[in-house]
């Protein structure tokens, strides 16, 4: 009893204490994993095969003079560990280089194509997560019942699906009609030549090109949320608190509600914070399939020269959301969760 | 050198240490084959792969080899499934049918392969820095990390235009990108191994790390890696489809993901030819599906956590 009233008020200073520590940590880690990623990222698109003076300059450069001028321009003359630490520099400034291909700053062209990615992938993570919640609360409560079972299934058969054959199934059945059905939806693109994408008629436009590629990407992330809601509402079930709420005399929605699914709630949580991170590399054949000018479709163009800088800085961006995610997850699981702290 | 077999006692007789190790193993054996026979789910699984195993090893006696041969295509462009070609023709005039039946091998033994790598690289790096202390331990425990963080498909691209486009290639590729997740699980595995009574019991006795660690730490982490390995392949036969889609795999072969991708090149989704895209796509969802519904059975077996929910 002593001992009771005397930790009392000792703990929310302990406790203020051991979260610090546990930020700095997670803080510290994800530095490190950011260096790790600049290293990577300039050495690997280093070792790409192909000469983008070549590829580029082809037909352009009649002379050696003009291709060691466009070498020169680039800083592609200089010896590699040079360049590296040209690299670092800039990227700490926060220059990302030029595109070899288009000319203009790298960091402007992420910039413009990030957002159709960010609003395909977005949508689509927040439409999976709710519906992949609730379809996965429903299951796990019921475990065994026809409802668990036919969406075990369906969401089992969606796990195992590559995402862009879905898109293909989806652009042949609605965009491009099957028999009597007429094609509802745009086969691809972000949206319509000739609308203006600030007016309304331009935002209705989009939200309709965008509908198919969203409804695959829903269909394909809803797998992860659902399943991991299941299971963790299942290890919740068998716990003793569950027990207890029912023994006052709660309704069995009540418990469910505000027992099991607030701390089945927790790892799904960390999984939703972890996939925002993968949003901006997440969608690179969606957007291939339907030709929606986002990162992924850049990143995979920009392949083909390649196109240092514009890789580098899209690689970046996508490995630097991941890091940022992740951090996000441990500080809110941390949070959440205060066994985690040790 | 045998004093744990020494010490186990003798069911019957008078045995060999390794006959013993070798009876219990059997046991273990059967009595995961009657855990796994009433999971109905998985049962199906393996119903399924079986069949596509059969279909891969059975290849040459099921379709001629000469029908992947552009040269000698027999059949139209793009011809609707008839009598002649059960499921149609793609853009040069090859059987959709053939080509599925030969892309099955090329399929199987990509995610074999990759997921083999893998398995190596994640079982030793996560044993490794389960059991390690200190420094190493910790570098270990960050290169997973690090590994984890980096976006999949970006680096497994530029991975595999720099490696070139071959059959081992694209196995190397995904089974370089894809370790992380298979060495945290092995890592906190080893890591609950390492504090019980058995282990401290070897290290009395005087048995060094490395005989601890095979001896003792791996048979336990085993079946962990086992039904570890079953869930990796879906993933790796996931990942090579995908790549070939984006046009990175072996040109000279014939897969899944490849007629994927030629069908997706000629358009086969705008003008109907569903008989080229619909069969290697619902091809890839049975074999990850079945591997998937394997794997999960086997985890529920070995996990008795999840055995008793």
């Amino acid at each position: 009893m002593t001992a009771l009233v005397t930790t009392t008020p000792a703990q929310p200073v302990m406790r203020r204490a051991t979260y610090g520590r546990y930020v700095a940590g997670k803080a510290l880690g994800a530095v490190g994993s950011l260096v790790f990623v600049l290293v990577v990222n300039f050495f690997l698109f280093r070792i790409l095969p192909g000469d983008p003076a070549r590829t580029l300059g082809r037909g352009r450069f009649r002379t050696a003079k003009q291709l060691a001028d466009f070498r020169h321009t680039y800083g592609l003359d200089l010896p590699l560990p040079r360049q590296f630490l040209t690299f670092l520099g800039n990227t700490f400034t926060g220059h990302l280089g030029i595109s070899l291909r288009y000319r203009v700053p790298v960091s402007d062209l992420i910039w413009e194509r990030l957002w159709p990615t960010v609003l395909l992938v977005g949508s689509s993570t927040i439409l999976a997560t709710v519906i992949g919640v609730y379809v996965g609360m429903l299951g796990g409560w019921n475990r065994g019942g026809t409802f668990d079972r036919l969406s075990t299934g369906v969401t089992l058969t969606l796990y195992s699906m590559p995402e862009w054959w879905l898109g293909l199934l989806l652009i042949a059945a609605f965009a491009v009609g099957i028999g009597p059905l007429p094609g509802l939806f745009p086969t691809g693109g972000l949206h319509s030549v000739d609308a203006d994408p600030s007016s309304v008629s331009g935002v209705l436009d989009t939200a309709w090109h965008l509908t198919l590629p969203v409804i695959t990407l829903t269909l394909a992330y809803l797998a992860d949320y659902s399943l991991i809601m299941r299971s963790s509402l299942l290890d919740e079930m068998g716990e003793d608190y569950l027990m207890t709420a029912r023994a006052k005399g709660l309704r069995d929605v009540m418990v469910r509600r505000r027992h099991a699914v607030r701390n089945a709630l927790l790892p799904t949580a960390t999984i939703t914070a972890l996939n925002i991170g993968f949003v901006v590399s997440g969608a690179i054949t969606i957007e291939t399939v339907f030709s929606i000018p986002g990162l992924g479709l850049l990143t995979s163009e920009a392949l083909s020269i390649p196109d240092y800088w514009v890789l580098q800085g899209a690689f970046l961006v996508a490995s630097g959301a991941v890091i940022l995610a992740n951090l996000v997850a441990n500080l809110l699981y941390g949070l959440l969760d205060p066994r985690v702290r040790s | 050198m045998t004093t744990q077999d020494r010490a186990a006692p003798p069911p019957a007789g008078r045995l060999t240490a390794r006959q013993v190790t070798r009876q219990r193993r059997s046991a273990s054996l059967r009595r995961t084959w009657r855990l796994f026979r009433r999971n109905r789910s998985g049962l199906l699984g393996l119903a399924i792969l079986a069949g596509f195993v059969f279909v891969a090893l059975a290849a040459p006696l099921l379709a001629d080899p000469n029908g992947l041969e552009v040269t000698k295509a027999t059949g139209g462009v793009l011809e609707a499934p008839s009598g002649r070609f059960l499921l149609g023709t793609d853009d040069n005039g090859r059987s959709v049918l053939t080509l599925l039946i030969w892309g099955t091998r090329v399929s199987l033994l990509v995610g074999l392969l990759a997921t083999a790598i893998s398995m190596v690289i994640g079982t030793l790096l996560g044993l490794m820095s389960g059991f390690f202390e200190g420094w190493p331990a910790a570098a270990l425990f960050r290169l997973t990390e690090w590994f984890l963080v980096i976006p999949f498909l970006p680096l497994a691209i530029v991975l595999a235009s720099v490696l070139g486009r071959s059959l081992l290639n694209i196995a190397i590729v995904i089974g370089v990108t894809s370790w992380p997740g298979t060495a945290l699980l092995i890592r906190s595995q080893t890591l609950s191994i390492k504090e019980r009574p058995y282990l401290e019991r070897a290290r009395v006795l005087g048995a060094g790390r490395w005989r601890q660690m095979t001896r003792h730490v791996l048979p336990n982490v085993m079946p962990m890696v086992f039904a570890n390995t079953t869930l990796t392949v879906a993933i790796a036969i996931l990942s090579e489809t995908t790549l070939s889609f984006l046009g990175l795999g072996d040109p000279t072969r014939v897969s899944w993901g490849s007629m994927l991708e030629s069908a997706f090149s000629v358009g086969a989704m705008t003008t109907g030819a569903w008989w080229f895209i619909v069969p290697p796509g619902v091809c890839v969802v049975l074999v990850v599906l079945s591997f998937t519904l394997v794997g999960q059975a086997l985890e529920e077996i070995f996990n008795p956590r999840l055995r008793r929910r």
